[in-house]
């Protein structure tokens, strides 16, 4: 057992309203320079629809994650034997054009404008070339369903349903749509980290997050292909590439990220998991409809004494045990199992759950009257204007099971919650719906108080980082007294 | 220098016995300081990103047509007897020579794909610095006047070997002797010193990419993980006792 701790996310997607705030905060902070106008290290996307970059979950286009060959874990893009081909041009590369240019206004023309007998206008510009541009993508170019028969039409989930499910979906007053808030998944087997070239990107030990090394990165573009989510992104301007650093800064102060931090839905967790680092490689090679249990069974229950104990001997201490036993994530995810992973089939393991939303049909338009579908609260599952099948392909990797799980919980505590505090349903139903959905009162009280009642300590509980440690094991933590300037860039010296 | 020397013996000094060392040296020097300097500049700046057609008609004939010709030069150079040895044989004289003529044509054509892309496509212009353009031009001269030495003076595989190759041992043990050079036909003068540049501004250019291609990959472990501590020892007692 090599026990590590890795911090992990929960998204909550019955509380997302997509309101992009996320995509700003994380913007504001590290992608307004040069050569980063186009990334979203956090996207928030709509679904179904194509994201971004366009069409990213569809492999067969950009080959990117793991594939399984011969009992062994392949890359499906440039791997060990093929880098020497692909260097000089990386066939699996997405372009500028599958993201969208990025422009500004030329607002000086409002101003400056001759007068004349047609209103100025502030023309499009190329943020890269500085020309005029038509504009032809944007990001969320496809929000809320805009423009569906071009976009969400090519969604590559939609494979997984049938021609008459498809019709039902796009039909007109039945549309569907929810919001798919996307970061880096900080995966335990991350296929970015395996292709590069240059060895820089590399997961922290200490709390798992997936770092670019800037000064080691030789912009081979290797990553930006292999990562099956598209969250690795290269800077045009520095021939670097970048990806979501899970705002570390901040995470070390004791901060959430950004992106967390200012969700208005508060549909964010985040929180310590431990795992086995030995059982990755024979984890990540189960049949797909196995997967989601599989990577269930590699995170270690905190509370377990022998975990605990083989946790201390890996070094970790015993504050982040502690914030681990506390984990709001371990909660959705290995207590309650109502997180599932996105697209597990690309064999990463991501360490970002979602809670999959609801998408009830509550009632029906006859023409004249308004019709209540359900003889109790909530319609039958399979009436759900999101057909499971689509959500099983989006989060199971094909195993409907487990999303019929957790919409049944779902379902049944919000029931049982009915009960306690409207009262029109009876209580001996809800207790009968919780029973079946496997889930106690007092599970469904805890959930119904994380999912509702949250408290920003409970959503978050970061684990110190112990920075202090690591300069005292590095070097004399008093090397740098009475000296200024930290890190690669030159000391501020007196020139020659 | 006998009491005969001309303008022209200087000349030939300046271009094949000086000029090298001080290629050489700026190569070393200024390669290592910007290393350790501003390692940050040592990337293979790709503007695939940027235009993703036409990149890969300029850059994989470019590359795979220069590696070749760069191995043939370092063999000429390493092992001429063998490489004269293997030429003794018209056919495989034939061979080599076609091979290495071939490689130029690809280069060639990868080179010109590259500047008209990045004439034409106004993302990659944008990408493209004086820099760039300088060592294109080098290049393209470099590579033109290789084949037409292909042409004109053919057998070059052979009389390399012969002569180029200890002409470069001499430089390389410090004792210089251009008499080997000094005879030879202006295009191969031409095309050694052009060469010379090319070393020379190597370090000030996107070219030291060469530098630092991933060959570690090939046999790491597909994951990487970075420690900031010992974590078998971080918490044990008798650490925790050291470190109070």
């Amino acid at each position: 057992m090599d026990i590590r701790s890795q911090i992990s996310m929960v998204f909550h997607l019955d509380k997302c309203i997509g309101c992009h705030t996320c995509s700003i905060a994380c913007k504001n902070i590290w992608t307004d320079r040069r050569g980063t106008e186009y990334m979203w290290w956090n996207n928030v996307e709509t679904k179904p629809g194509t994201g971004y970059p366009t069409k990213w979950e569809d492999q067969d286009k950009y080959q990117g994650g793991w594939e399984k060959k011969n009992g062994k874990l392949k890359l499906r893009s440039t791997g060990k034997g093929r880098i020497i081909f692909n260097i000089f041009h990386n066939p699996h590369q997405p372009g500028l054009n599958d993201y969208y240019e990025p422009w500004t206004y030329k607002y000086d023309e409002l101003f400056n404008a001759p007068e004349g007998n047609d209103q100025p206008t502030a023309r499009p510009i190329s943020m890269i070339t500085g020309k005029y541009i038509d504009i032809e993508a944007g990001p969320n170019w496809d929000d809320d369903l805009s423009g569906s028969p071009v976009y969400a039409k090519n969604d590559p989930n939609l494979s997984a349903l049938t021609a008459e499910q498809k019709a039902q979906l796009f039909a007109i007053e039945r549309l569907v749509f929810f919001y798919f808030p996307r970061i880096c998944n900080h995966c335990l087997n991350p296929a970015c980290v395996a292709a590069c070239p240059s060895g820089a990107i590399y997961k922290r030990g200490e709390d798992g997050i997936v770092l670019i090394d800037q000064e080691r990165c030789r912009g081979w573009r290797s990553c930006i292909a292999a990562c099956p989510y598209k969250k690795s992104y290269y800077n045009w301007n520095t021939g670097k590439s970048e990806k979501c650093i899970l705002c570390f800064p901040r995470l070390e102060t004791g901060q959430a990220p950004a992106c967390f931090h200012s969700c208005v839905g508060r549909i964010r967790y985040l929180g310590v998991l431990l795992y086995d680092a030995d059982r990755i490689d024979e984890i990540a090679k189960k049949p797909d409809e196995e997967l989601v249990e599989a990577q269930r069974e590699l995170i270690m229950n905190p509370h377990d004494p022998a975990v605990i104990k083989a946790a201390r001997e890996s070094g970790i201490a015993d504050d982040v045990i502690k914030a681990a036993q506390e984990s709001p994530v371990y909660k959705f995810v290995k207590e309650w199992k109502i997180a599932l992973p996105p697209h597990i089939e690309f064999r990463t393991l991501p360490m970002l759950f979602y809670v999959p939303a609801m998408l009830p049909v509550m009632s029906s338009f006859d023409g004249k009257t308004v019709k209540n579908m359900s003889e109790g609260l909530f319609p039958d599952l399979d009436k759900a204007r999101a057909p499971i099948e689509y959500l099983g392909k989006l989060f199971a990797a094909g195993n409907n099971s487990k999303v019929r799980y957790v919409l049944k919980k779902q379902m049944a505590i919000r029931t049982y919650r009915r009960a306690v505090t409207v009262g029109d349903v009876d209580m001996e139903t809800a207790e009968r719906m919780l029973l079946e959905a496997d889930c106690s009162v007092q599970e469904a009280e805890a959930i119904y108080k994380l999912t509702s009642l949250c408290t920003f300590n409970e959503r978050f509980v970061i684990p110190p980082a112990h920075r202090e440690e690591a300069i005292e094991m590095m070097k004399d933590p008093l090397e740098h007294k009475q000296s200024v300037g930290f890190g690669f860039r030159e000391e501020p010296k007196r020139g020659l | 220098m006998t009491q005969n020397t001309t303008i022209l013996d200087y000349f030939n000094l300046f271009w094949f016995a000086v000029l090298p060392y001080l290629a050489l040296f700026t190569f070393l020097l200024v390669t290592i300081q910007r290393y350790t300097r501003r390692g940050f500049t040592y990337t293979s700046l790709s503007s695939q990103f940027l235009e993703n057609k036409m990149h890969f008609w300029g850059l994989v004939p470019f590359h795979y047509g220069i590696l070749t010709i760069l191995f043939g030069h370092l063999l000429g150079f390493l092992i001429p007897r063998q490489v004269m040895l293997w030429n003794s044989d018209p056919l495989r004289l034939y061979v080599l020579e076609v091979t290495a003529f071939v490689g130029g044509i690809f280069t060639l054509v990868g080179l010109v794909n590259i500047v008209l892309r990045r004439l034409a496509d106004p993302r990659a212009k944008v990408v493209t610095s004086t820099a760039d353009w300088i060592v294109i031009s080098i290049l393209l001269f470099q590579v033109s006047t290789g084949l037409l030495v292909a042409i004109f003076n053919s057998w070059g595989s052979f009389w390399y070997a012969a002569s180029i190759s200890p002409y470069f041992w001499s430089l390389l043990v410090f004792n210089p002797n251009i008499a080997y050079v000094t005879p030879l036909p202006l295009l191969v003068k031409l095309h050694i010193i052009s060469a010379y540049f090319l070393v020379l501004l190597f370090p000030f250019t996107r070219l030291v990419h060469i530098l630092v291609v991933p060959n570690p990959y090939l046999w790491r472990k597909p994951q990487l993980v970075r420690w900031y501590w010992n974590r078998r020892k971080i918490r044990t007692p008798e650490y925790l006792v050291k470190r109070k």
